[in-house]
């Protein structure tokens, strides 16, 4: 990434040779990111993040003309808010973190432009029927997009096998830096641009592509395809260890999301008795970050609209945790967090007037 | 580094942000936190781009969250709004509209500041907290309790709004800005290079913009969807005489002269106002002075609960000059007669009575 930004400083727009250079490196990332998807390079159009591909996807298929829109109650922000500029239903998920499909079958109507079903959910990492639901999609022709920012890099994506026209991923959540993200186009698709004033992505997103975060992603899908499944089995193998030690050395805990598939470095666990504020808080100081929820620019987190949707009472959302491992951690630091956990847990419980 | 963090309550402001930085300087291992209390961003009719210095903007958390950065110390915000809305914000609604002046600040400090922020900071492993409220707390080792004084910096004394705060409390929490100068405070802040040095002082009731408590208590009605409640009625006089009409209780308090739209050949003032009739009593200045007053949920901090009299001087609103009373015990344990040497103007229901000896808060409670 630090060449592209320092020597190849070429537009990719721009005919001369500079410009060529860039565009060159950006084309081999775009084939790099498309082969983490299995999809075609013409498909991939990058985005400054998530949430830009997020909101492209729902605008693009609604701009100008409106329609309706069908989402989960537990989906990003990104999407959830995309979807409340316009109509909308929001199709309820059970208590695993699943959405029916046969719910969002029945939320269709006439007018409905696109359904919008995360991958794995962001907070519990709860795998979706995705491919399910494209097959109703299909049949009532509506286009599907799914938010794939927690599932792209941690389980393989295939957007055929799926049946998605338009699928979402991140940089940062994968390995590359903040600030670049992916939206999938399946080609045919009747997209519109968001933003206006140049010709960039195929007439998809007008604006100077970031080259250098482009490379970076292109580069972090190249390390997927040749390290993702050994990486992902090693952090499922840390997870289900940070999972079964805390249920078994402390008491009163338990798994939101257990029992459904879920992504492998994912795992959000419920401590009753103490507010998920403080124990957030002492974890980091002993040096572990760790969440409440989803990450949030206040930085004064309410309770989990996830854990709500799945049907946690206020006082059960703020009991819970969410722990994320990466590519960084090790058994070592997994059992060390698990000793803090014991040692907060019963500090803050025995503070907690509630839990007796 | 100490073992023991000590949490600082953030608001971004100069004062707590000197807080900070001064006990890092001593050493102290510090920790920084900012309650969230109220989201502005609510009752948007009643903002306005020149309400300024009220706490809980994202502003403010920026600010704090600055500060810490420029400290080197950890960070947190923590969200107490449930909380605040439940223990301060109805209780002074409901106030209002039973025809009482309630001080919301107060209720924050017993409740929210020195309860539930008290708890998180032991939570996350602090066992004492310190605030940039202007007061000091010293051990008494004779009597065996905590004592409050009044701050050395008399004009930004804040005794008035901590006179709920209970042993145990005071106890686990510090205001080290009690022993200095407003300007010294500033100089240091300076001196720490802290960056927001330079911001004025908030001055009004931090979820109430522009000091409209009428229009905040009608926003607040219409946001929950709660119908206005018929609250219009009369102004009497003492003697019962119907001499105008008013919008509601909720817009008058003792010792109001203005928004009384009433023609007198002297001016009026408000000398009672009655929730259950709707009335508002008006009268001639004289008609405020009362020499003896009652306050309730009484709390003693210097002292223990007297059995006799006590000679003290009575602060009955913040900005009140202390007067000379006896206070004489009742049959109810928290529950004072306070006799003045001299009457009193404006005696409110719903103020606070502060009591104190000299520099010395004795207790205080909430005037009937």
């Amino acid at each position: 990434m630090l060449p592209v930004m320092t020597e190849v400083y070429g537009n990719a727009s721009s005919i001369h040779y500079f410009g060529q250079t860039a565009r060159k490196m950006l084309d081999a990332s775009r084939m790099q990111v498309a082969a983490l998807l299995r999809a075609d390079s013409q498909e991939i159009v990058f985005t400054s993040g998530g949430t830009e591909a997020d909101n492209l996807a729902i605008f693009g298929l609604t701009g100008g003309t409106g329609g309706h829109v069908i989402t989960t109650t537990f989906e990003h922000p990104a999407v959830l808010a995309a979807a409340g500029q316009l109509d909308h239903t929001l199709v309820p998920v059970d208590g695993r973190g699943i959405v029916d499909p046969d719910r969002i079958q029945s939320a269709l109507r006439p007018e409905t432009k696109v359904i919008s079903v995360m991958h794995a959910n962001n907070e519990v990492g709860t795998i979706q029927p995705i491919a399910e639901i494209a097959r109703i999609a299909a049949e009532a022709g509506v286009a599907l997009h799914s938010d794939g920012v927690q599932a792209a890099g941690k389980i393989p994506v295939s957007v055929a096998d799926l049946g998605v026209e338009l699928y979402s991923i991140s940089g940062h959540k994968i390995g590359a830096p903040k600030g670049i993200g992916v939206l999938y186009v399946r080609k045919g698709t009747a997209l519109q641009p968001r933003t206006f004033g140049g010709r960039h992505e195929r007439e998809r997103r007008a604006g100077t592509e970031n080259v250098a975060g482009a490379v970076a992603l292109g580069r972090a899908a190249q390390w997927i395809a040749e390290n993702g499944d050994a990486e992902n089995r090693r952090q499922g193998v840390l997870r289900d260890r940070l999972e079964q030690s805390i249920l078994d050395r402390i008491p009163d805990t338990r798994v939101n999301g257990a029992g459904a598939a879920r992504v492998p470095n994912t795992t959000n666990i419920r401590f009753d008795g103490i507010d998920s504020d403080a124990l957030l808080i002492a974890l980091d100081l002993k040096g572990f970050a760790v969440s409440s929820g989803a990450a949030c620019s206040s930085g004064a987190p309410e309770p989990s609209h996830v854990l709500l949707a799945m049907g946690l009472n206020r006082l059960e959302a703020r009991s819970s945790i969410r722990f994320s491992l990466g590519r960084s951690n090790t058994v070592e630091q997994v059992d060390a967090l698990v000793g803090a956990l014991v040692d907060s847990v019963t500090h803050l419980r025995k503070l907690a007037p509630s839990y007796a | 580094m100490p073992e023991r963090p000590l949490a600082v309550a953030m608001s971004g402001g100069v004062d707590s942000s000197v807080v900070a930085g001064m006990l890092q300087a001593r050493g102290e291992n510090v920790i920084g936190l900012t309650m969230q209390l109220w989201n502005q961003r609510r009752l948007p009719e009643i903002q306005s781009d020149k309400s300024t210095g009220r706490c809980c903007s994202l502003d403010d958390v920026y600010d704090a969250r600055a500060v810490a950065q420029h400290l080197g110390i950890p960070y947190y915000v923590v969200n107490f709004e449930r909380d605040f809305e439940d223990q301060v914000v109805r209780p002074f609604v409901d106030e209002y509209l039973a025809g009482r002046t309630p001080i919301p600040c107060t209720l924050c400090n017993n409740f929210i500041k020195f309860d539930r922020f008290l708890d998180m900071a032991e939570g996350v492993g602090a066992d004492r907290i310190a605030t940039g409220h202007y007061a000091q707390i010293r051990w008494n080792p004779d009597s065996g309790r905590w004592e409050m004084l009044r701050s050395v910096d008399r004009t930004k004394d804040q005794t008035y709004f901590l006179f709920g705060l209970k042993q145990d409390q005071l106890a686990r929490s510090m205001f080290p800005l009690g022993a200095m100068e407003k300007s010294a405070v500033r100089e240091l802040a300076r001196e720490l290079g802290i960056p927001t040095a330079t911001k004025p002082d908030s001055q009004e009731i931090c979820f109430v913009p522009n000091g409209d408590y009428a229009g905040f208590i009608d926003a607040y009605f219409r946001e929950q969807g709660i119908a206005p409640r018929e609250v219009a009625g009369e102004l009497v006089t003492a003697a019962g005489q119907v001499i105008g009409e008013h919008a509601g209780v909720h817009h008058f308090t003792v010792g109001q002269r203005r928004g009384l739209r009433v023609a007198a050949g002297e001016p009026l003032y408000v000398i009672s106002t009655d929730s259950a009739s709707r009335r508002v009593t008006v009268g001639r200045d004289q008609e405020l002075l009362s020499d003896r007053a009652h306050a309730s949920g009484v709390n003693w901090i210097s002292i223990a609960a007297p059995t006799e009299p006590v000679r003290a001087e009575v602060k009955i609103r913040n900005k009140h000059a202390a007067a000379p009373a006896t206070l004489l015990p009742t049959s109810v344990a928290d529950r004072v007669e306070i006799r003045f040497d001299q009457a009193q103007r404006a005696v409110t229901p719903g103020q606070g009575a502060v009591f104190y000896s000299d520099n010395l808060v004795l207790g205080g409670g909430w005037i009937e």
